[in-house]
């Protein structure tokens, strides 16, 4: 039902709603409100809504205090702040004090299109990831996110939510008929020939992917990480012991993100042939998301060309043994 | 306006203190080593605070509208830690594990481990912030709770409190009593020799503040501000207090150059118990 939908509103929504059934959930703003899509529930709920000005750090903290005091804070930036900018408060005062703030970080790596480089961050999963116990959440689709909120509402801890603001490049999760299952992995095509592992914004491509695929006669299996850390390990290795060879997609340095902590699992569970699409250690220029999309390699063609490395790869493997 | 120093007994005041200042000096010896100046510099304010101040009950250390207290500065946690194990948040033999294998006393204080603790503090600059949020969250509660932090002097180079004070200043936080231990010493210098704070009450008045200046270790000035700053309306409070770090032994006043992460051995321990009139068997 939010197909059209963008993500930050979705969210609001959400959030306005447990504002209406608990009167402990709060949303701290630093002057991305507007941005974030959060001004008419400032407007609407100003007891509520907290807007600290531009001061990033301020808002972590603040956060961490009234969380302390049994309320339910959201805190809302752009990725690269909310990652790179304040990593020591988010650290310090949320996450190793153990305080339960949702961390929203929007437009994260290629969607942050024209505002460019500085606003890209290609860094932010690697960070979050490696803070202690620090939950990364990064939903699909407006309706995945929907029906994941009740349980990021629920869990009583820290969480990074690394949103697309915008409406989804596409939909996978408007069916009435899916659940949202905390931690666990969707697997969105079945396929014995390959997994493609995705994320965020390349779920789509990965999708384009294996339809290239399936005209070439290959079958890839694409499996949604939605929730980065804790990472559902059983799915990975579930569904590599059936194909054999995996594709990581994601809007990410190619280092310490999705596919780093697939390749950690795999490491350790299943060593499996990888090959990983993402940023190849480098910044973005400025430009609208989807030409970068293809300018860094990022597309449907380029993941399926890459999977058809891995099931080389796979092959070569397979004579050696 | 409500002044408590009616019935301030100054003398049982400076016993306490003097009692908590070799509790401190103490737990960093029974180590051997600790952050001994900066928690030297703070003791008056934590006994008034606690003595006169604070609304909290050890027995329920998570008492739903109780007054909060952040250390800040949370590299003067072996003070508070003296100041919450006489009050009865603990008993008295944690004090001897300070920073020891498996401690619920950390060099700088965990919400996490220590009964009487609000906030983790340690990444200078984060605990007025995290001070803010409370203020914000008992104004939101209508609970009359008051949220009490210290920053240190150093601390205050820091941007991120003055973000947080221009925030307080903004909201107009009349529930946020804050202190600047104002020991005048930073880890390499002299604050002015270093990076200069002052006007510093100036600085705070501009940012929305209500500012008081005492001498930090009168416990009866402090306590007169305290009293003044609880009966305002409409700003949050600053009182900075003029402290020296080390203060009150002998061996830590002499090296105020260099008292911030000290060795304390036992001969030392010996100086201060003669000094502070305690007993060397406690």
């Amino acid at each position: 039902m939010y197909e059209k939908t963008e993500m930050r509103a979705v969210m609001a929504s959400m959030v306005e709603q447990a504002m209406d059934a608990d009167d402990s959930v709060i949303i701290v703003d630093a002057d991305l409100a507007r941005a974030n899509g959060n001004l008419a529930l400032h407007a609407k709920r100003p007891d509520r809504c907290l807007n600290v000005g531009v001061a990033e750090s301020n808002m972590a903290s603040v956060a961490a205090g009234l969380a302390s005091y049994g309320f339910k804070p959201f805190i809302y930036t752009f990725a690269p702040f909310a990652a790179r900018r304040i990593c020591d408060q988010v650290t310090i005062s949320i996450v190793y004090a153990g305080m339960n703030v949702k961390i929203v970080g929007t437009d994260a790596g290629l969607s942050a299109g024209l505002n460019g480089g500085t606003h890209m961050t290609m860094e932010d999963i690697a960070i979050m990831r490696s803070l202690p116990g620090l939950v990364v959440f990064e939903p699909t689709d407006g309706d995945q996110l929907a029906k994941a909120f009740p349980h990021i509402l629920a869990y009583d801890g820290p969480m990074y939510i690394r949103l697309h603001r915008k409406p989804a490049p596409a939909t996978f999760f408007a069916g009435a008929d899916y659940r949202f299952r905390p931690g666990q992995a969707d697997v969105l095509r079945t396929g014995a020939d390959v997994t493609l592992f995705a994320s965020g914004i390349e779920v789509k491509e990965a999708m384009v992917a294996a339809d290239l695929l399936a005209a070439d006669g290959i079958a890839a299996e694409v499996v949604n990480i939605h929730t980065i850390k804790p990472l559902d390990v059983d799915a990975v290795v579930r569904s590599v012991t059936k194909t054999g060879c995996a594709v990581t997609c994601e809007n990410h340095n190619i280092y310490g993100g999705m596919g780093s902590a697939v390749a950690e699992a795999l490491a350790a569970n299943r060593p499996t042939p990888i090959e990983f699409i993402g940023m190849k250690d480098a910044f973005s220029e400025v430009g609208l998301m989807n030409p970068l999309i293809k300018k860094y390699g990022m597309d449907g063609e380029a993941i399926a060309t890459a999977a058809k490395r891995a099931i080389g790869r796979k092959r070569n493997n397979a004579v050696l043994v | 306006m409500t002044v408590c120093t009616e019935t301030i007994d100054r003398a049982a005041l400076e016993a306490k203190c003097r009692e908590i200042r070799l509790a401190t000096v103490r737990e960093i010896a029974d180590l051997g080593v600790g952050h001994a100046g900066g928690s030297m510099s703070i003791i008056e304010v934590l006994v008034v605070l606690y003595e006169r101040h604070m609304r909290v009950d050890p027995a329920d250390p998570k008492k739903p509208g109780r007054d909060r207290f952040v250390l800040s500065k949370g590299h003067s946690g072996p003070a508070l830690y003296a100041v919450l194990a006489d009050k009865g948040f603990f008993g008295p033999s944690w004090l001897k594990t300070l920073n020891r294998p498996g401690t619920r006393l950390p060099s700088h204080p965990d919400v996490r481990l220590t009964p009487g603790v609000d906030m983790t503090t340690g990444s200078l600059g984060q605990g007025l912030s995290c001070a803010v949020g409370i203020a914000i969250g008992s104004k939101l509660r209508r609970d009359g709770a008051r949220v009490y932090a210290i920053i240190g002097d150093g601390e205050s180079d820091e941007g991120q409190i003055w973000e947080a004070a221009m925030l307080a200043g903004n909201q107009g936080l009349d529930n946020l009593i804050a202190f600047t231990d104002y020991n005048h010493m930073m880890i390499d210098g002299e604050t002015h020799d270093i990076m200069n704070l002052d006007p510093l009450p100036d600085k705070w008045q501009a940012f929305g503040w209500r500012t008081w200046v005492v001498d930090g270790h009168d416990v009866v000035a402090i306590d007169a501000a305290i009293g003044e700053a609880k009966a305002t309306s409409g700003k949050p409070c600053m009182i900075i207090m003029n402290t020296m770090k080390g203060k009150g032994v002998s061996f830590l006043e002499a090296t105020r150059l260099n008292n911030h992460n000290v060795t304390i051995t036992a001969d030392q321990l010996a100086v201060a118990v003669a000094e502070l009139g305690g007993a060397d068997n406690v």
